[in-house]
């Protein structure tokens, strides 16, 4: 995509989706902003040619059902605007469960863009009232699960079946006691007080993106069917938490501090270095 | 957070959940305790077609303007929420306030078209408010109906307590005041009604009783109570450039029909075509100012976000201020890349090179409407739209880069002939003929000519309301006549031909002129599992058919005869404007192939001057 003849301002949009958000898809979720941005006046960048549209980009669909505090796009605009407006100007015409949290400008460049950078994120997951599974201890069953070396998972693809270790993937996960939130680099005010009495989660930090892509819900479901649990697709809320990049492995820019950076040395790519997306981007001032 | 009537299991196991949810950007919501009135605007389609309606967004912006009202909206439910409902019986709710629509103290349902009727009763059964009019307590909600199909009530008399018979702008607000006070004194139901039949254009079916001929026609109609009026007053806003519009219209969160600003220019149309009710029943053509649609665009647009306007209207060539606001949006709202969209235009000059401004000419396509194959029955039904002025503009369109073009007609219109169906496939093909006359290097390959015929359906309060209608063999004889023609024309291969049902054709005919003792075939088709016949993967005509049979009702009866010029027809206690003197005029005149002029031209006295506005009193040209 390429903007018509104007030099523009690359911009990174963090924002929640929360509460009944949770069953708009992602198609809409962009179409909703494309209106937002219309409504909000933010002067937004076009492609060229016969059927212009909006130079917009999303870092990772979210999955009807999934809430989110952490979801990122990617726009140009032809008149910069500072983050503190943008964000003022688009929460002002929101709707109530999505709210915009950060306005960063990004460097340019197709290997800048959050949907090409995504390299893993994190999830919290509770159990929906009814589908507590009753058997087991989830805290040890977390941990006794995390500790393993090796998770063989059966996964169909459209020729065959099979085995796929998905310990690799997980790069993070514990158990998350009742009445607490877990400590991911969620925004200090997203919902940690309105949430205070929620029941006890599992945290996941999970390899996503492009290269590798894993789903919290396959996670729980094997963990649960160790126990002889049926999987059950409306068992989990999911909260996704932070998008990550690796600055470990590529060669990225860093207009900001690191402050959103968490370096692993456990599991699989020993150079990981995970870095949210909004930390890679600079507040416009 | 707004609590949900519907549970996240729920929720996640139907197709598009947010067709339930509510809380989209420019939703009103109030507190339930702080209003005197709670009114349920209905739609009786699913959310997608019933979000893109204009007339519920005017009267629910119209409404919530009022402190003591508050207006929320509810659609119908898919079949698979319908079912899962029905199981768990779950009640049916509004989408602002998740609250059952039985707590309300109005249900309003706007009747577009006939094929909704069964998706009324749906509605009532599941908000668990009885069907029948007769049969429902103090505390059920009034249930009134509205919109073009309520121009002829009956078919519907005993599902409603109310009709509001006209345009929702003038007495809704009288209507408010009367329920108030009524509800504060203990008012009884009955009573309540009785009092609001006094209001004009509000009919109480319940007021009213039909007597029949032993040969089935209306002996008499008339009411059962010496205050009650004896006729109904149709209700018209004259003041256009005043009229409420909405200023921030709903923006849903799912892609629905309507993904637009939507601007309605002008109401009504000069033309008077035959056959169209809504050409009749508008009457007098009233155009907004050019200053108040600037106005409104501007304001809708920075409201919703839409990256497309829409100008509405029944034929938007013939209002006066075009190249106006055509203009003006253009040069406001290029720099934003806002289309614009321009339906009901008539191919001229100006139309394309508008069109060629606003629209990929590669990618679009030009409408013509012609309706009818021959000049003689274009001359019938009064479509003064002539085949030289058809074949100009498509050359002109196709020398400016068109190449798609299609092509509206009916068929089983009164006197057509063989011969006239035929003619459909001569004058498509002799708009392809005008395209390959263009030099083969100035043309942009093949054109594609797509003809589409539906079969008429006889409207109340047309020229046409007299017509007999004909057997579902008959219409596919029509159609197969205009397909075999096709196939025999010389660029046939350019020429492309679809064709409607017959069979709810036949059923649309039936509703549209049906009177009181057609509530029990739609009563009985609903019990044997009728809804959405508006859609055809739902649509079963033996099942209809067997509805018929089992409420000893007789279709012929009221498809297949020419009425009476002095029949009582069901419709008749309504006054429109356009009178009925005038219609048997104008059924005579189709007969003897002769047009009326149009209202710019010279005033036929359709009877719609007794308004005393709009076009009726402006300058002839």
């Amino acid at each position: 995509m390429k903007a018509e003849g104007v030099s523009t301002v690359k911009a990174r949009v963090k924002f929640s989706k929360q509460g009944n958000m949770k069953f708009i898809g992602h198609l809409d979720v962009m179409r909703y902003f494309q209106k937002a941005i219309r409504r909000a006046g933010i002067d937004i960048a076009y492609t060229e040619g016969l059927s212009p549209h909006m130079i917009m980009s999303f870092a990772s669909p979210l999955c009807v059902g999934l809430t989110s505090d952490a979801e990122y796009m990617d726009i140009e605009l032809r008149t910069p605007v500072s983050s503190r407006e943008a964000i003022d100007a688009l929460n002002r015409v929101s709707v109530e469960g999505i709210t915009v949290t950060g306005f960063y400008e990004i460097p340019e460049g197709k290997a800048n863009k959050a949907m090409t950078l995504v390299a893993a994120a994190d999830y919290t997951v509770r159990f929906r009232a009814g589908y507590e599974p009753e058997k087991i201890d989830l805290k040890s069953a977390v941990e006794e699960f995390y500790a393993q070396d090796e998770i063989l998972v059966w996964k169909k693809t459209k020729k065959s079946e099979r085995e796929v270790d998905i310990r690799p993937m997980i790069y993070e996960m514990r158990y998350v006691p009742a009445a607490g939130r877990s400590g991911a680099q969620t925004e200090p005010d997203s919902a940690v007080g309105k949430k205070a009495l929620d029941p006890s989660a599992v945290f996941l930090r999970l390899a996503s993106g492009s290269a590798a892509n894993l789903k919290p819900e396959l996670v729980m479901d094997t963990m649960l069917g160790r126990y002889g649990i049926e999987p059950s697709p409306l068992a989990y809320e999911i909260n996704r938490c932070e998008l990550y990049a690796d600055t470990g492995s590529e060669k990225l820019q860093h207009p900001a501090e690191h402050d959103g950076k968490a370096e692993y040395e456990a599991g699989a790519g020993a150079n990981r270095i995970l870095t949210s997306l909004c930390a890679l981007g600079r507040e416009i001032l | 957070m707004r609590k949900l009537a519907l549970s996240d299991e729920i929720l996640l196991s139907i197709e598009k959940p947010a067709r339930y949810i509510g809380g989209e950007v420019n939703s009103v919501m109030k507190e339930k305790d702080g209003v005197s009135v709670r009114f349920a605007m209905c739609f009786p389609d699913v959310y997608e077609i019933g979000m893109s309606h204009l007339g519920i967004q005017i009267l629910y912006d119209m409404f919530n303007r009022r402190e003591d009202v508050w207006c929320e909206r509810v659609y119908s439910p898919w079949v698979d929420l319908d079912k899962l409902m029905r199981e768990r019986q779950i009640p049916l709710f509004a989408l602002e306030s998740q609250d059952p629509i039985r707590e309300f103290d109005f249900l309003g349902i706007t009747l577009q078209y006939e094929m909704c009727y069964t998706n009324v009763l749906q509605i009532l059964d599941l908000s668990g408010i009885p069907l029948l009019a007769e049969e429902r307590g103090d505390n059920c909600p009034i249930v009134i109906g509205g919109g073009p199909c309520a121009y002829n009530p009956e078919p519907l008399a005993v599902f409603f307590d109310l009709f509001y018979i006209g345009e929702g702008e003038t007495v809704y607000d009288e209507l408010f005041d009367l329920y108030k006070k009524c509800k504060e004194n203990g008012v009884s139901r009955k009573d309540f009604l009785r009092r609001a039949a006094q209001i004009p254009g509000i009919y109480v079916p319940s007021l009213y009783e039909v007597t029949y001929n032993e040969d089935g026609t209306i002996a008499s109609f008339a009411p059962t109570e010496p205050d009650i009026p004896a006729v109904i007053e149709k209700q018209v806003q004259m003041d256009m450039t005043g009229a409420p519009y909405p200023d921030a219209p709903i923006v849903p969160f799912i892609k629905v029909t309507q993904d637009r600003v939507v601007l309605e220019i002008q109401r009504g149309c000069i033309r008077g075509c035959r056959f169209c009710q809504a050409g009749m029943i508008y009457r007098p053509l009233r155009e907004r100012s050019l200053a108040c649609l600037k106005e409104h665009a501007d304001k809708m647009l920075a409201s919703t976000g839409h990256e497309e306007i829409s100008l509405s209207s029944l034929s938007s060539s013939d209002y006066s201020e075009l190249p106006g606001i055509v203009n003006y949006l253009i040069d406001q709202y290029q720099d934003e890349k806002i289309n614009i969209s321009l339906p009901s235009l008539r191919i001229d000059a100006f139309s394309l090179d508008v069109m060629s401004k606003v629209q990929d000419v590669r990618k679009s396509s030009l409408t013509f409407a012609p309706e009818a194959g021959s000049q003689r029955l274009r001359d019938v039904i009064n479509k003064g739209l002539t085949e030289e002025v058809i074949l100009q503009g498509a050359d002109e369109a196709f020398h400016g880069g068109w190449n798609k073009v299609k092509l509206y007609f009916m068929l089983g219109l009164p006197t057509e002939t063989e011969e006239d169906r035929k003619e459909i496939a001569h004058l498509a093909e002799k708009i392809a003929e005008k395209y390959y006359e263009i030099p083969k290097d100035q043309r942009n390959g093949k054109c594609q000519i797509t003809v589409s015929t539906s079969f008429f359906v006889p409207k109340p309060f047309t020229p046409l309301q007299w017509a007999s209608m004909f057997q579902p063999g008959d219409y596919l004889g029509f159609a197969k006549t205009v397909n075999h023609e096709i196939k025999e024309m010389l660029n046939q291969k350019s020429i492309r031909y679809n064709w409607h049902h017959a069979d709810v054709t036949l059923l649309e005919g039936v509703f549209a002129r049906g009177d009181r003792r057609i509530a029990d075939v739609i009563l009985e088709a609903y019990r044997l599992g009728a809804l959405y016949d508006a859609w055809t993967e739902y649509w079963d005509y033996d099942r209809w058919l067997q509805a018929f049979e089992n409420a000893g009702v007789d279709m012929d009866f009221y498809t297949m005869r020419e009425r009476g010029l002095d029949e009582i027809l069901p419709w008749d206690f309504i006054r429109v404007g356009v009178t009925k003197e005038f219609l048997k005029k104008e059924w005579q005149k189709a007969h003897e192939e002769s047009v009326t002029p149009n209202c710019r031209e010279k005033c036929s006295g359709c009877g719609a001057a007794a308004y005393r506005g709009g076009v009726c009193t402006m300058r002839r040209a």
